[in-house]
């Protein structure tokens, strides 16, 4: 009987080690494990035997089951582990397809321009101030102190529609209708707009621009405070190495006026063809409030000044992103909008 | 304003800068210096020649041999110059030479006879063909006689001379003249200016015994000065004057013409020159021109005048336009002998307007309608009178026939040092404000600690204290002025509500996958009104540059639209665009009411996910979603309701409602529309922005999240293909009360199987109680009576 359970156990260790499958394991296990299986059998045929062997075999028998047992565990383990390496395996994909794409859309190029500058503002404590397109002679211009037949007049040849309403020229005018509604208190505010100009369309011209100005009006405003405000625009708008420098000119609502330069961003300011080898950038208008503006709006100009400053949100992003021809904005490419997508800070 | 360096150097020492450092100086201070311009171009080896001997040549009839001495030796040199003749003196580049455009000469064989270099034009020499001397404009130039043959024509004509061009606001009228110029220089290089030093000898004859004067406009015209010379020769400048008016960018004529136009460029004053035989009556009377009087200008342009134009006659007819251009019928020519030299002080706001009525400008216009110098008047006639004397051999008859009615007063500005210092965050110190004031010739007395100017009339630009401050800082240099930031009350700043929720608006469209657009305001007005929302009367400019470009618009989508046709037409087929911006509605109001609106038009594939199989098209939905989805963002309760409009496909356009008002609409276009516009399939929306955004949605408080489960019952119904899902929607909402909580469309079905004329639309319910658990019981009997509501309204359950 003994013999006989060698055999079996040699036999069972075999058909163990020869399962390739759960399945077939499974099989392994009721065959001889099972209750009607041959050690079953054994187990059941030791009432034939004296009973001072019964012990002995019976212990023996046990030793058999439980090393064919773990054997099976041992064996169903690996299987298992195998399955699903398998499984693992065929449900492998390939991760360099492309994702699925989210259908994004993005802020035009000037509108990304004009937020940032907004925002740099807001930070500093401006305002938002909007007016109307379509404005009143008055508010355009003799407001800001060019009265009917100045020759300032002919820098901006204007769209008229009747003697008196015209497409604003700059976005000047929501400064003074500010400056009128606030009745001679302080002001920060920037203004944003389109603007009108009849200029033929080409490469450096467009009939519609936009325009973005800033005015603070408070007692003892200076120069320097001017200055020191677009120091801190140009350096948060094009980087904290930019350099500024202020050059006389002439607008009819400052006194005086400036327009201000800031080193080239491209070259830093050593020359290249963005700044056309000049090292500097011309990038605003600014002044001093011209009392005239002042009082025309009820100011007290002995005892409130002010600054204000303008700019082309379309310059400013020709020079930032390279673009060669304003009309690039007006024609809404989709190959031009959607290359303003990623972020830049 | 072309201000050429040597000439300046008349007036005032440049202490040997280089050109470019000069001009940069001139910016910095506060002219900007808008280009450097070299005259000599790089030249060489340009020198004087004699023509000895000019033959045809024997195989080109258009061609000459000349024999040129051009300084010891003799060369043949082969000219096409149809003006080429044996015996004068002419310009040649000799070989070996550079000529502008980096053009190099060198021997030659033409038709087989040789050429040892080239006889130029002044073209050659780099001079632009419309300050070519007419007579010399199709060929070569002829020097004058007395030209020292073998000499280097760069260096003895002035062409070694470098052009500042300056780009001019309109205050400093002061520097459209050389003499201006050389104060602005003198002001910056701490330099004197010298002027223009005039002698000439009187006739004993006067003036006034050939010449009478009567001023009937004297608000227009409150300084006359007339100047007569006679026994002139009329004849060609001298190489001097004529390189300095090309210089200055005028075209020599003759030695008259050119000393009017010489000293104005020096003075900034304009002149005129009658010939005075034609004038016939030896009167000159100004005054305003009768209504429908004619004048033929010396552009040969025949003008009809009206009353605000003033006139200068000779007390008959007009002879010249005041202050803007002369008459043909008194020009100077070559058999004048007799001329009378006008300077004379009109007023800006009668030139303005006569040169605007004729859209006529001139050197002389554009100065009097910037101001001109009233101290710079009766010099300038002075300074012609002695300069024609010395060129034309002419007397000058004594004494001037003069009406002088002219405030010629300097103004006085006062101001205090510490306003200056006060408006520039600076302490410039007394005395430097005073050594600058100096540098700029401007008369200062110090009384009390402020400063008395006494303004030379010549900068009618410095009126206030303000002026002066400028003076001051541009002068000392900007870039001693300090940064610092303002010190007043911080405010918080920051974006109004209205102006918040727009950028949450272009956010969330940009986040639903649309570009943002912006295109032109001005429209034509064929296309002003159509897609628009409420047509008022059409906005048109008065003078519009093109019809495509004259009204301004009334709805965004046209212009959107045309550019997502520019989009297709160059194979972007899908395209997603939005815009946010005015229309522009009449109002009873002066203004207009600029009402801001959204349009999105959209066409092509929304989903295109290309290897996984998936792809969608744009449509009606797809931007109803949108429209729904910016709705729920901003808290607006929108309607949709079938709609009609121009150009939008009949069955595939819905009103947007808001509060019971039609604020928008939105549709696929029509197929005549898009086929007229090359497109496909387009979606497209305008809506009243203003509207959304200015609605104030409600507080935000949290609904508790559900303790307890909710139940959903499907219906699927069979209704007629006319009901609108909507109205079913609102008929369940109706019956189910307040447990009914959500009702969703999921399934609609108008395939084949359904009988004529009907479809199948299923809705999933969701009932729910927030205090407990629903019974099966209570949902039922809730259910019930959504479903005999159903039948009632004529649907049919479908099992
Ligand atoms: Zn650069």
């Amino acid at each position: 009987m003994e013999a006989q359970l060698h055999v079996l156990k040699t036999e069972a260790l075999e058909k163990i080690a020869a399962s390739e499958n759960v399945k077939e394991l499974n099989g392994v296990r009721v065959a001889y494990l099972g209750k009607k299986g041959p050690i079953t059998d054994l187990l059941k045929g030791m009432g034939k035997l004296p009973a001072e062997e019964r012990p002995k075999m019976g212990a023996l028998v046990n030793v058999v089951r439980e090393e064919v047992t773990a054997s099976l565990e041992e064996r169903m383990a690996l299987l298992e582990e195998q399955a699903i390496n398998e499984k693992l395996q065929s449900e492998t994909i390939d991760v360099t397809l492309p994702g699925r794409p989210v259908q994004t859309g993005n802020a035009h190029p000037l509108t990304r321009v004009v937020e940032e500058i907004e925002d740099l503002f807001i930070s500093m404590g401006y305002e938002i101030a909007e007016g109307p397109e379509v404005e009143k002679d008055y508010y355009n211009f003799e407001a800001l102190n060019l009265p009917k037949g100045h020759p300032a007049r002919d820098m901006q040849d204007s769209f008229y529609i009747t003697e008196d309403i015209l497409l604003r020229t700059h976005t000047s005018p929501v400064q003074a209708r500010t400056m009128e509604a606030k009745g001679g208190e302080p002001i920060k505010i920037i203004c944003p707009g389109k603007v009108y100009r009849r200029d033929n369309d080409d490469a450096t011209h467009s009939h519609q621009f936009t325009q973005i100005e800033g005015l603070v009006i408070g007692e003892d405003i200076r120069m320097s405070d001017l200055k020191g405000t677009l120091s801190v625009f140009a350096k948060k708008m094009f980087g904290d190495e930019r350099e500024i420098r202020l050059r006389p000119s002439f607008f009819p609502f400052t006194e005086p006026s400036v327009e201000m330069d800031i080193s080239c961003f491209k070259c830093g300011g050593s020359g290249c063809n963005v700044c056309k080898k000049t090292g500097w950038l011309e990038i605003l208008g600014a002044g001093m409030v011209h009392p005239n503006v002042l009082e025309m709006a009820g100011y007290d100009s002995k005892r409130l000044t002010g600054f204000a400053f303008g700019m082309g949100p379309e310059r400013i992003a020709m020079l930032k992103y390279g673009v060669e021809d304003i009309r690039h904005f007006y024609t809404n490419d989709v190959r031009f909008l959607s290359q303003f997508q990623r972020t830049e800070v | 304003m072309l201000v050429s360096i040597k000439w300046l150097q008349e007036y005032v020492d440049t202490q040997g800068l280089a050109p470019a450092d000069l001009g940069e100086k001139i910016t910095r201070s506060g002219i900007e210096v808008d280009a450097v311009i070299d005259r000599s171009h790089g030249m060489t080896n340009v020198v004087v020649g004699y023509v000895k001997e000019c033959v045809k040549h024997p195989e080109a009839d258009k061609l000459s041999i000349c024999q040129v001495d051009v300084g010891g030796e003799t060369d043949q040199i082969i000219c096409g110059a149809p003006n080429i003749a044996a015996g004068q003196k002419v310009i040649v580049a000799r070989p070996g030479a550079t000529l502008p455009g980096d053009i190099k000469i060198k021997k030659a064989k033409l038709r087989g006879e040789e050429s040892n270099g080239m006889i130029c034009s002044l073209q050659e020499l780099g001079i632009e063909s419309k300050l070519v001397p007419k007579a010399y404009a199709e060929g070569i130039y002829v020097l004058p006689e007395e030209a020292e043959t073998g000499s280097d024509v760069i260096t003895n004509f002035d062409l070694d001379d470098t052009v500042l061009e300056l780009g001019l606001t309109p205050n400093r009228a002061d520097a459209m003249s050389m003499i201006g110029v050389a104060y602005e220089v003198g002001a910056i290089l701490s330099e004197d200016v010298k002027l223009p030093e005039i002698s000439y000898t009187e006739a004993a004859d006067s003036a006034s015994s050939l010449l009478t004067l009567n001023i009937d406009a004297p608000d227009a015209n409150p300084l006359y000065v007339a100047k007569v010379v006679r026994n002139v020769e009329v004849k060609e400048s001298p190489m001097w004057l004529q390189q300095r008016l090309m210089a200055a960018g005028v075209r020599p004529h003759n030695n008259i013409v050119d000393v009017t136009n010489y000293v104005l460029m020096e003075y900034g004053q304009p002149l005129h020159a009658f010939d005075y035989d034609s004038l016939k009556t030896g009167n000159i009377t100004v005054r305003h021109a009768k209504e429908g009087e004619m004048i033929t200008t010396l552009d040969n342009a025949e003008r009809k005048l009206s009353a605000h134009n003033l006139v200068i006659t000779n007390g008959e007819e007009p002879v010249a336009l005041a202050g803007v251009m002369g008459g043909a019928n008194s020009e100077v020519s070559a058999s004048t002998t007799t001329i009378v030299i006008e300077s004379a002080y009109f007023a800006s706001g009668s030139i303005r307007q006569t040169s605007k009525d004729h859209n006529l400008r001139s050197d002389a216009s554009s100065r009097y309608e910037k101001g001109v110098d009233p101290n710079r008047v009766i010099p300038a006639a002075e300074r012609a009178a002695s300069l024609i004397a010395e060129l034309s051999g002419g007397e000058v008859l004594s004494g001037s026939v003069m009406f002088d009615a002219l405030d010629k007063e300097e103004k006085i500005v006062t101001v205090s040092p510490d306003f200056i210092n006060a408006r520039l965050g600076m302490k410039i110190s007394f005395e430097e404000m005073m050594r600058i004031l100096k540098r700029l010739k401007f008369n200062t007395e110090a009384i009390n600690g402020q400063l008395v100017i006494s303004v030379p009339t010549r900068r009618q630009d410095i009126q206030i204290e303000e002026d002066v401050v400028e003076e001051i800082a541009r002068l000392h240099g900007y870039d001693e002025i300090p940064a610092t930031l303002p010190e007043m009350e911080t405010t918080p700043g920051g974006l109004t509500p209205y102006q918040h929720k727009r950028r949450i608006v272009r956010n969330y469209l940009e986040g639903a996958g649309l570009l943002q657009a912006i295109t032109y305001s001005l429209t034509s007005s064929k296309s002003a009104q159509q897609f628009a929302l409420a047509k008022t009367e059409m906005t048109r400019l008065l003078m519009p540059m093109s019809e495509e470009r004259s009204t301004l618009r009334q709805s965004l989508l046209p212009h959107l639209l045309e550019s997502v046709s520019f989009n297709t037409a160059r194979r972007s087929d899908s395209v997603a665009l939005y815009e946010t911006g005015a229309v522009f509605l009449k109002t009873d109001g002066e203004l207009l009411d600029e009402e801001e609106h959204l349009a999105v038009a959209m066409t092509g594939l929304w989903l295109d996910n290309a290897w996984q199989g998936e792809k969608k098209s744009v449509d009606f939905f797809v931007l109803k979603g949108i429209v729904e989805g910016l709705a729920a963002k901003l808290g607006v309760a929108l309607e949709f309701e079938r709609g009609q409009m121009d150009g939008l496909h009949p069955g595939r356009t819905a009103y947007i409602i808001k509060d019971g008002n039609r604020i928008g609409v939105i549709g696929q276009l029509h197929p005549s529309e898009q086929a007229a516009r090359n497109l496909k399939d387009t979606i497209v929306l305008e809506m009243n922005l203003a509207v959304l955004l200015n609605a104030e949605p409600e507080a935000l408080l949290y609904t508790p999240v559900p303790r307890y489960p909710s139940m959903s019952r499907d219906v699927a119904l069979v209704l007629s293909k006319i009901v609108e899902a909507g109205s079913i929607e609102n008929t369940i909402r109706n019956a189910g009360g307040k447990l009914l909580k959500q009702v969703r469309v999921f399934d609609l079905y108008e395939g084949d199987n359904m009988e004529e004329g009907k479809k199948s639309v299923a809705f999933s319910l969701t009932y729910f109680d927030p205090e407990k658990t629903l019974t099966d019981e209570e949902v039922t009997r809730v259910h019930e009576k959504v479903l005999s509501a159903l039948k009632d309204a004529g649907a049919e359950l479908r099992s």
